[in-house]
Parts: structure tokens; C-alpha cells; sequence
């Protein structure tokens, strides 16, 4: 079955909203993924399957900066999250665990069948036959990324380069 | 090359001189992981196979998220962060020592000029001592903590100028709400924001605190406000702009006319000024955070509540920001003033705020607080509405029982 495209177009989603403060203070990440977006979508955390996408409007995951909620994200089984813009700690943290992550100028709605390529960049919207073409990453994150997190990324080079 | 605070900062730790746009690895002068934060970056750390810190010294820890523990999770997260600062020689701020920003400067682990990092993302507090202070995220810390370095694209600035003199009863909070206003959520992306004016130069630090630790509301990567005027106990050499130097915008503010500002729900760029709210029904209101509950937003609170009592259907919870706070408050007379008037005051640390264990308000109540967030559940309830507001109409909102003006 094709990834589902899990779409939540309001502006600002924060943080909070993500992953409530009172489910951060844990290192369990399956209590995350549990609570991921309940208080706007009580239904995501059962519905979502692995591989599945995030989608997103502006200024995603603004806020406090827990990384928890791109561990929730990741945890849940979310294979990428799209948005039209990021907060940037919430967007470093992704790419640091290893989330990857898009901002793209889209025009995805609720229902709409998509495919990403996240070498290339391109997302294509097939219901509405669009294509969106993500920002490039700066150099220095598509290193971080392309180890798969700061965490290899540190293993691997010892120090930043 | 004409720089702004932001750039000489970032020159300065980056062996080079820089501008805006520039990605560069800088060196860090100090780190700092609450117990919302640390846990995962100890766990991060160990991961990249950190067997001690780039300099034990300048690595700080701060138990003030869920503090004391409300659960056995949270006290085995906490036990766990003793544990590795005595392992590592790092320092630990415990329970009740206060919120990590305030610690930290009351301290001066962030001095200025520095370059700072915070696992939290009110770190822009730090301009109010004219550090570059940018909040991250966990996995970021731990490399931190164990490089000594990160690595960051250079902010363009916004300047913001304040002109004009406050009205009594008109704090930096209110012209803060009134700016993520104009400025937006999202206005100052991955951008940096100057505060200068003369409205800026006369404030206290704990006012500078304000404008800088609010900016994070706006998206601002670091806040940085003009040291003219700054008193701290020690010496130091200001960080000053270029006048030529480069500004992606550039924005007056007369703030004499301004009146008080409220936050309404579920955001704090939804800002009316209060006339639009006075008489809203209040069941809670709240005074702390590392926003507002430093001495003068006590005393600001006091001299509301002098000699009268809350309303009776109002909980009034003050959380000091630190515990040099609270001492000087008892010192001074301060939290006796408070607790006549009916507050109960509870550990020094974030409290309410974040909603992770005292303090939750019930389905359907409405909370008046000095804090910096009112987003859906941020307080632990989503069904609970949360108003934004500066101390002294906290404090006066609890005497009336409603959103109310003080005199």
C-alpha cells in the first residue's frame, strides 16, 4: 500500500502540540509516539503506518525545543515531513536524529496521493498533478543527513569538518 | 566590514570575520541542558561515544522543568543527570535553585560577548547581557558538550528601535506581545533581532531579559539588546553594531501611548489590548516563568496586592525564578506582602508553564499568566484557556477575580 500523506495545513503548529510537555520527560520513544499531535488529532498516533508523510503549512514545529517531537515524529513510523516552512531548532533536530525533512512551496490537501524523492528533492502531488521541488539543504546538514544524524555523523569524523 | 552584534560575535568564535548568510563552526563559550533537554542529550552523547566533556567547566545542567520530580520516570531523569554531572565534573543546578536562564546569568556562566548554547529555546535570553544565546535541541548539545563547538549560518538582523517613555502601569512585557504582534510568529525566521532606542537604554536586566527572551516568540534565532545602559556586578567590554552595519529591516517603535497587552488564546501573537478583555471571568492566575517572575515583576505584583486579598475563587501561584529571587524577596518583604494577599508560591523552576507537573488547570478554566506561551496544552490541558500578561495584571486580574487593569 502506498504511504498515506497525514496533512495538517494550520501555520504554527508548535511543539507543544506535537508532543505535550507533560509526555517530554522520558527516554521511552514508544510514550512518545503514543501521544504524538493527540491534542489536535487524537487519532494519528493509531492510524499512522510506517513510511507514512507528515504534511504541513508554515513556520512547523515553532516553540519550545524539545527534540522530542521529532522523535515522536520518527518513532510514530513518519518517513518524512513536509512543510511549506520550519521553525529552525525544530529542523536541525530532525535532521539530527535523522528525520528527514522538506520545505516545499506545496499545495497538498487532506486525501491528496503524493510520492517523495528525497535525493532529488521533488514531491508529486498525483491528484492534483503538481510537482514541488524542496529547498536545497545547506552543505553542512546534507553531511549530517546523509550519516544518517549528528550522532554517526560525530562517530564517524570525531569533530566537526 | 560593518557588522552587527551578531557578526562580531560570531567572527569572533569563528576565527574569522563573517556576515550574514556565512555557515560556519564556531567555538561555544558555555553549555547548558535542563530536564527536559539533558536526558536525551547524555543519552546522545554516550551514543557518539563521549567519554568526557570538551571542558567540564562551561558545561551546565539545570533540574527546573519538573522540579521536584512528580513521578518515579521523571526522578530516575533526574538522578540520572546527577549521576553524569558527577562523572563528567560538570555543574548541577538541583531543585529549586531556579529556572536554567536565570541561573545561568545570575551566575554568569554567559557573560558578554559570549557565545552561548541553551537546550531551550528561550536561549535568547542571553542578549539581555549582549551574549549571542541560541537555543537547541538535544543531539546539538551533546555535540557541544563534547566538542566544544557547533555549527550555524550567520542570522541576518532585524533592528528594532524603541522610542518614548512607558505609561504607568506599562511594562516590556506588554510592548513585547504588542511587537510578536506586528512582528508575527514567524517574523523574525532564522533571523536575529537588535534592540536599541532610548526606550531600551534606561530598562533594568531584568527588563533587557524580557525583550530578549520573548523574541524567541517572533522565531528569532538570538535577541540582542543595545549593552548602552547595561549594569552587571562584574566588568566587561560591550559588543556594540557598526553604525553602517547591514539590517534586513529596520523598525521604529514609539511605545508612549501604548497600553497594556493581553495575549488571548491559543497564541501569543493573538494580542489585543486589554480594554478588549477587561471583565474576561479568571479562575487561575499564575506568576513565573523565565519570562516574568524576577524581583521587579514581584515587587511589580507586591505593590498591586499590598494590603488587600485575592478574590476568593482565584488561585494566585507564584514560582520565583530563582532561588536568589526568592531571598531577596523574603529580604525585602516582598513574599510576605504576596502571601498575605493569598498567593501560594511553589518551587523556584518553569512551573506551570510547561504544563509537565504543578499547576494544571481543569477543563474549561481560564488562567491569567506572566508566562511567555499559550499555545493548546501547553499547560497540560487542552481544554483550559490561557491569557498572557505582564505581572502587574496578573496580579491585579486575581484581586478582581477578572482581567483587570492595575490602578
Amino acid at each position: 500500500m502506498a504511504p498515506t500523506a497525514h496533512v495538517y495545513l494550520v501555520d504554527n503548529l508548535d511543539t507543544d502540540r506535537i508532543i505535550p510537555g507533560k509526555y517530554t520527560k522520558t527516554l521511552d520513544l514508544s510514550t512518545l509516539a503514543a501521544h504524538v499531535l493527540e491534542d489536535i488529532d487524537p487519532k494519528f498516533s493509531g492510524e499512522v503506518q510506517p513510511g507514512d508523510f507528515l504534511v504541513a503549512g508554515n513556520n512547523f514545529g515553532c516553540g519550545s525545543s524539545r527534540e522530542q517531537a521529532a522523535l515522536a515524529l520518527k518513532a510514530a513510523g513518519i518517513a518524512v515531513v513536509i512543510a511549506k516552512s520550519f521553525a529552525r531548532i525544530f529542523y536541525r533536530n530532525a535532521i539530527n536524529i535523522g528525520l528527514p525533512v522538506m520545505e516545499v512551496d506545496h499545495n497538498i490537501q487532506p486525501g491528496d496521493s503524493i510520492s517523495v524523492n528525497l535525493e532529488s528533492g521533488l514531491v508529486i502531488n498525483y491528484t492534483k498533478h503538481e510537482t514541488y521541488h524542496a529547498a536545497p539543504l545547506p552543505p553542512q546538514m546534507m553531511n549530517i543527513l546523509r550519516e544518517g544524524g549528528l550522532v554517526n555523523y560525530l562517530l564517524k569524523y570525531g569533530d566537526y569538518v | 566590514m560593518k557588522q552587527t552584534i551578531a557578526e562580531k560575535i560570531i567572527s569572533r568564535h569563528a576565527g574569522k570575520s563573517v556576515k550574514a548568510g556565512d555557515v560556519v563552526i564556531v567555538r561555544v563559550d558555555g553549555v547548558m541542558a535542563t530536564d527536559a533537554t539533558a536526558p536525551f542529550a547524555i543519552k546522545a552523547l554516550r551514543k557518539m561515544g563521549g567519554k568526557r566533556l570538551w571542558d567540564s567547566t562551561r558545561v551546565s545542567l539545570v533540574i527546573d522543568h519538573a522540579s521536584p520530580a512528580p513521578n518515579e520516570t521523571v526522578a530516575n531523569l533526574h538522578k540520572m543527570m546527577r549521576d553524569f554531572a558527577l562523572e563528567m565534573g560538570c555543574r548541577l543546578y538541583d531543585v529549586g535553585e531556579g529556572i536554567c536562564h536565570q541561573v545561568m546569568v545570575e551566575n554568569g556562566h554567559v557573560r558578554p560577548g559570549d557565545l552561548f548554547l541553551g537546550a531551550d529555546s528561550h536561549s535568547t535570553t542571553y542578549g539581555a547581557i549582549n551574549a549571542f544565546g541560541i537555543g537547541v535541541g538535544s543531539t546539538d548539545l551533546a555535540a557541544a558538550m563534547l566538542t566544544g563547538k557547533t555549527w550555524l549560518k550567520v542570522p541576518k538582523t532585524i533592528q528594532i528601535v524603541l522610542q518614548g517613555e512607558l505609561r504607568r502601569g506599562v511594562t516590556v512585557k506588554d510592548v513585547m506581545l504588542f511587537l510578536i504582534n506586528k512582528i508575527g510568529a514567524e517574523g523574525a525566521h532564522y533571523q536575529a533581532v537588535e534592540f536599541t532606542g532610548e526606550t531600551v537604554r534606561s530598562l533594568s536586566l531584568a527588563s533587557r531579559m524580557v525583550l530578549a527572551n520573548l523574541s524567541a516568540e517572533m522565531g528569532a534565532k538570538a535577541s540582542l539588546v543595545d549593552p548602552s545602559g547595561l549594569e552587571l556586578w562584574y566588568p566587561f567590554e560591550p559588543v556594540y553594531p557598526d553604525p553602517e552595519a547591514e539590517y534586513v529591516r529596520k523598525l521604529t517603535f514609539d511605545v508612549s501611548s501604548l497600553r497594556p497587552q493581553i495575549a488571548k488564546p491559543h497564541s501569543p501573537e493573538n494580542i489585543v489590548p486589554i480594554d478588549e478583555v477587561l471583565g474576561t471571568k479568571i479562575h487561575y492566575a499564575f506568576i513565573g516563568s523565565c519570562t516574568n517572575a524576577r524581583l521587579e515583576d514581584l515587587h511589580a505584583a507586591a505593590r498591586v496586592l499590598n494590603g488587600k486579598k485575592i478574590a476568593s475563587d482565584v488561585r494566585l501561584i507564584i514560582a520565583p525564578a530563582s532561588k536568589n529571587v526568592l531571598n531577596e524577596a523574603l529580604q525585602d518583604g516582598t513574599i510576605q506582602i504576596l502571601s498575605a494577599a493569598g498567593a501560594t508560591f511553589i518551587t523556584s523552576g518553569c512551573g506551570p508553564c510547561v504544563g509537565s507537573h504543578l499547576g494544571i488547570p481543569g477543563d474549561g478554566e481560564v488562567v491569567i499568566s506572566s508566562a511567555n506561551r499559550n499555545f493548546r496544552g501547553r499547560m497540560g490541558n487542552p481544554k483550559a484557556f490561557v491569557y498572557l500578561a505582564s505581572p502587574a495584571v496578573v496580579a491585579a486580574s486575581a484581586l478582581a477575580g477578572e482581567i483587570a487593569e492595575p490602578d
